[in-house]
């Protein structure tokens, strides 16, 4: 039968209970009496967000209330997680238009290379992140959906300016 | 003795008003049993939050808040689903049992609150109302006795469920609840020998004439404390629903009311013992530095002003309860049964005797106990407490020299390390201190 029991002679302040005991009832009071709340209280108290954050899309209008996107395909071709359906339309006088236009926001990863990407500044990540829907289908956002959207839209980082300043 | 004292004495020993009897009293004690039982309901209630709170202020959160302004309809919201709740019965549990421990556990709960005085009497046109549920002349004794039965509520409830947790939080439950029990009754003798008397409202009235026991009884008062805390199975001592090791102990298996039950016991048994540490060493409903309110012939005001000290009293205990709670870890059970059995035990004997021979010596030298040295300091009571502060700090110096609680490693002596090495090939050798 081979023991090894590791005897440590510790000091009195590390074995004294009752000055631990005190020492930890004076903290916990201390916190008590003096709580440092760092709870954010969401629905009331919401943080700010940051100016490039990127969250659901949004799709900007001209002045007829028509989407800007002329229905040129570059979102769909830079996707990388390939969650942008574009049919492109064109009327009598020769001007593109999407005919159906869909982003799955559950396939998205929020990258804003379509934002990027776009030549008329049309679709846009916005700054927004309260998405609760009641299905799966609601995350697949139309383009009716995506006009009437109202969130402010992310300022993509700029090369010139790299702090936003 | 001076003139205060004599007066109270005087009021005490004369006092015009004869206790109710007969019918008024039947009513009163009706009422008093109705109003109690939905206070001490209502404050278990809000007691769940308060827990909650403190808690939430010492961790630095902000604890529940939805509910009603700053959270104060937690208590309703947090009842409801409980009642809401399914009901489980786990297949292997023995039904009848299974049903029975938690009423077991959920009476004497709140059937300990009965006899402590929770105010001056009330004069009444019919006579003098005690403000408590009955005033037993037995008064402590039937607090230790039912509180020894609150046990097999949770044994019962360990073994009922056939459930290796609950049946081991359920003995060691047991184990505890014995264990220290004796501490705690040994703690209280020396109440007794101050006061001459069980009673709890006749302990109220010598503290009122000869000042709080606390003092004369510090170490009595401490003992009674760690014993109280043990008993109401709170941390430091809540090893039979330890988390971490038993899931929720005894009442792992219960659900929905039946663990409502468990729940408001404890906060019941929280309650008495804090009730009763303001009762045995707090004046009771005695209202400190106002000798007027003290002396007062009884009267409404009086019962009210009281109950407001005694309410105070006693949410202070309760917030030292969760103070501590909130603060200190759980011991080990051997430490718990060390504690008890080698530390609580022989101090509580061996300051039983010390105080029986100081309160012996007092009485032959004829020091009265309500005689006070320039009209305020009461002499037998200032010479007790400072016995036992010179004791308190001998205890505490010699004890906390890594003997209340024994650490993890062991603290071997010399012929135990010389035994190990006989026993062991290799050698061993006590670290040196870091």
């Amino acid at each position: 039968m081979s023991i090894q029991v590791k005897v440590l002679e510790r000091p009195m302040q590390q074995t004294s209970y009752v000055r631990a005991m005190l020492k930890g009832m004076a903290i916990t009071f201390k916190h008590l009496a003096n709580p440092h709340k760092v709870t954010w209280q969401y629905p009331e108290q919401k943080w700010d967000l940051s100016p490039r954050w990127r969250g659901t899309h949004r799709m900007l209008t001209d002045e007829n209330g028509k989407a800007k996107c002329v229905a040129c395909g570059l979102c769909p071709q830079i996707c990388p997680a390939n969650c942008i359906k574009l049919v492109p339309g064109e009327d009598e006088e020769g001007n593109r238009y999407p005919l159906i236009y869909e982003i799955d926001e559950f396939r998205c990863i929020f990258c804003g290379y379509c934002q990027e990407v776009c030549p008329e500044e049309a679709i846009h990540v916005g700054r927004h992140y309260e998405n609760s829907e009641y299905s799966r289908a609601g995350f697949v956002y139309d383009l009716e959906r995506l006009t009437s959207q109202t969130h402010p839209v992310c300022e993509m980082w700029d090369p010139a300016d790299p702090r936003g300043e | 003795m001076t003139l205060d004292a004599a007066l109270l004495l005087l009021q005490h020993a004369y006092d015009p008003q004869e206790p109710v009897h007969g019918a008024p009293w039947l009513w009163f004690t009706i009422i008093k049993i109705l109003v109690v039982f939905t206070v001490l309901m209502v404050t278990i209630a809000y007691l769940t939050l308060a827990e909650r709170k403190i808690s939430a202020w010492i961790q630095d959160r902000h604890g529940p808040n939805r509910v009603g302004p700053w959270g104060l309809f937690q208590p309703l919201a947090d009842g409801l689903k409980n009642i809401m709740k399914e009901e489980t019965y786990p297949d292997a549990a023995y039904g009848p049992m299974f049903i029975l421990a938690p009423v077991l556990s959920f009476i004497p709960a709140l059937i300990t609150f009965a006899v402590i005085p929770f105010a001056a009497p009330l004069p009444t046109r019919w006579g003098l109302v005690d403000m408590s549920i009955a005033d037993l002349p037995i008064g402590f004794l039937y607090i230790l006795a039912i509180a020894s039965l609150g046990v097999y509520g949770i044994v019962i409830a360990g073994w009922s469920s056939n459930n290796k947790y609950a049946l081991l939080g359920g003995l060691r439950s047991s184990a505890q609840m014995i264990s220290y029990e004796v501490s705690m009754g040994i703690a209280v003798v020396s109440v007794l020998l101050l006061s001459g008397n069980v009673s709890l409202s006749a302990i109220v009235r010598q503290q009122v004439l000869s000042g709080w026991n606390a003092f004369p009884l510090l170490i009595g008062f401490f003992l009674f404390l760690v014993a109280a805390f043990a008993e109401t199975n709170r941390l430091p001592f809540d090893l039979p629903e330890a988390e971490s090791e038993l899931i929720a102990g005894y009442h792992t298996e219960y659900s929905s009311m039946k663990f409502s039950m468990f729940f408001i016991s404890e906060y019941s048994n929280m309650v008495t013992a804090s009730a009763l540490l303001s009762t045995l060493f707090f004046g009771g409903w005695a209202v400190p530095f106002w000798t007027t309110a003290n002396t007062a012939p009884w009267a409404g005001w009086k019962t009210l002003v009281t109950l407001v000290f005694f309410a105070l009293k006693t949410s202070f205990f309760l917030f030292l309860y969760m103070w501590i709670r909130w603060t200190l870890p759980r011991f080990r059970y051997d430490q718990l049964m060390s504690v008890g059995w080698k530390v609580m035990l022989p101090l509580g004997l061996g300051y039983l005797v010390v105080m029986a021979a100081a309160v012996l010596s007092l009485d032959a030298a004829g020091i009265s106990p309500v005689a006070r040295w320039a009209g305020v300091v009461p002499i037998y009571w200032a010479i007790l407490g400072a016995l036992n502060i010179v004791l308190a700090v001998l205890v505490f110096f010699i004890l906390d020299r890594g003997r209340i609680v024994s650490p993890a490693y062991g603290r071997l002596d010399a012929d135990e390390i010389a035994r190990l090495q006989a026993m062991s090939e290799r050698p061993i050798t006590p670290a040196q201190g870091d």
